[in-house]
């Protein structure tokens, strides 16, 4: 314990918790988009899919634990990391001029938070079914679909899920020089991988509040 | 580009000491002309401000050839101004046209305190490399040359790194004031060689603790750095810093050499 703590003193090693948290979350962001593609094969396979997960509470909790706890870890040391970075520049420039840096990767203070807002609203909208229609703890299906019928709420998802297609963007590239995962014969690779890993989520889950607004995704089907 | 001489407007940050305030102050300067350098154009506004019995702009600056370090400010907005690869003093004024304006400011970084007007304390560079920046070699008859093998990728590499001067533009140009680059430049221009070998791990670990300790902030990967450097260093060497300084960490042999360290600390 007492090598751990040590550990954390430095940034680099801040920052290699945030890769490997972030390489997790990542994970369970793209399981979660594959499960949900389900929506598209109807009420009772995904509907069966969500009996499936709720059968085994023990192994569904433990997972939403753990990934509490992975936030958890990746905020705390984002936000020690934000504000020794912020004393480590105390006077500003008057107009700094960005040479190399993406929009994604100046807008990780700003797309994480705003992620972590939207998580909390899904997790009361479709988990604990605080929804302004008709919610049903065994029904996912009625429930995605009356959300998304609402142009506020379907809004509201379009643009978390933008805000997560860049966050991955910038963090899917960022994570492999933190872990120092550099070589020349495939460095090229890393930002190619991480633009397409970022877009295919993103696609996937803007797909579903578009296709129920469209009125591809309906209650009747 | 242009031919004639030049008349340009200056905002130059002015500041007495490290503890006063700083603002920009105004000048006019004309007759400036294309072949100048950057700094002989603030050589112009000194000997301006001289003649009227006000302080000349206190600047760093030695061999004026891109080698030494010694120079660099922020010219409107960017390290060394808006030419890659090139130092301050290598800028010349033909990438200014008549009539410009030019913000110029220093290194800001609360690791790089400012002393006077564009001159920053740049020690914190120095404590970096005494933590873990050198190698132990053996005194007494000179070793043959070329009596160790280097594979050339590997001697390549290492030069590189070794291109650093030392200038703190990596630091300037970070959003984060980070000095990453020019601590990963170092550590991989001894640690790739096989001469380094001994102390990689714990000079890794020593080094970046100690950039941490001077209060140089993190990397987040803008890349910056490396559009700044004028001598393009690459931020793979970053990569490899924390490969190296992950293994410091995690292999039992290096947290021996660290603790018997600590000791002698």
């Amino acid at each position: 314990m007492q090598q751990v703590m040590r550990i954390t003193r430095t940034n680099v090693a801040l920052k290699v918790v945030m890769a490997l948290t972030g390489l997790l979350l990542f994970g369970f962001v793209v399981g979660h988009m594959l499960g949900n593609l389900q929506l598209y094969a109807g009420p009772e396979t995904i509907n069966g899919y969500a009996a499936l997960l709720k059968s085994m509470p023990g192994l569904l909790w433990a997972a939403r634990i753990g990934l509490l706890l992975l936030v958890v870890a990746h905020v705390v040391c984002a936000t020690i990391l934000a504000t020794r970075n912020a004393e480590a520049r105390s006077t500003p420039y008057r107009k700094p001029k960005h040479q190399r840096s993406t929009y994604a990767s100046r807008t990780m203070y700003w797309s994480g938070p705003i992620l972590a807002f939207y998580i909390v609203y899904h997790l009361a909208h479709l988990t604990f079914g605080f929804a302004p229609h008709e919610w049903s703890y065994t029904d996912v299906y009625s429930n995605v679909v009356l959300g998304f019928q609402q142009p506020l709420i379907a809004g509201i998802y379009i643009v978390g899920n933008l805000a997560l297609g860049i966050h991955l963007y910038h963090g899917l590239w960022s994570l492999c020089q933190s872990l120092g995962l550099s070589h020349p014969r495939y460095n090229r690779y890393r930002t190619m991988v991480a633009t397409a890993a970022a877009l295919v989520v993103t696609i996937g889950n803007i797909s579903f509040p578009i296709s129920v607004l469209l009125g591809v995704v309906t209650l009747a089907s | 580009m242009s031919q004639e001489n030049m008349k340009l407007t200056l905002h130059v940050w002015r500041q007495s000491g490290p503890q006063a305030d700083g603002f920009f102050e105004t000048h006019k300067v004309s007759d400036i002309s294309p072949h100048m350098s950057f700094l002989e154009m603030l050589d112009v506004l000194n000997e301006q401000l001289v003649e009227s019995g006000k302080d000349a702009v206190a600047f760093e600056h030695d061999c004026r050839e891109g080698i030494c370090g010694s120079c660099g400010m922020v010219v409107n907005g960017m390290a060394h101004g808006p030419q890659n690869l090139t130092t301050t003093c290598q800028l010349h004024m033909r990438q200014y046209k008549d009539g410009d304006e030019i913000w110029i400011e220093p290194w800001r970084a609360s690791a790089f305190p400012v002393l006077k007007d564009l001159v920053v304390e740049r020690a914190a560079f120095d404590r970096i490399i005494q933590a873990g920046g050198y190698v132990s070699v053996r005194t007494g008859s000179a070793p043959d040359a070329n009596e160790i093998a280097i594979p050339k990728r590997y001697a390549d590499s290492a030069m590189d790194a070794a291109a650093c001067i030392g200038c703190g533009a990596c630091v300037a140009a970070c959003p984060n004031a980070s000095a990453s680059l020019f601590t990963a430049a170092k550590v991989a221009h001894l640690g790739l060689l096989p001469q380094g070998q001994p102390e990689r791990l714990s000079r890794v670990a020593q080094m970046v603790m100690q950039h941490d300790l001077e209060g140089f902030g993190s990397c987040t990967n803008h890349g910056e750095c490396e559009a700044a450097c004028p001598k393009g260093i690459s931020i793979n060497f970053i990569a490899q810093m924390n490969r190296d300084y992950l293994k410091s960490q995690l292999l039992s042999a290096s947290s021996l050499t660290r603790k018997t360290a600590e000791k002698h600390a």
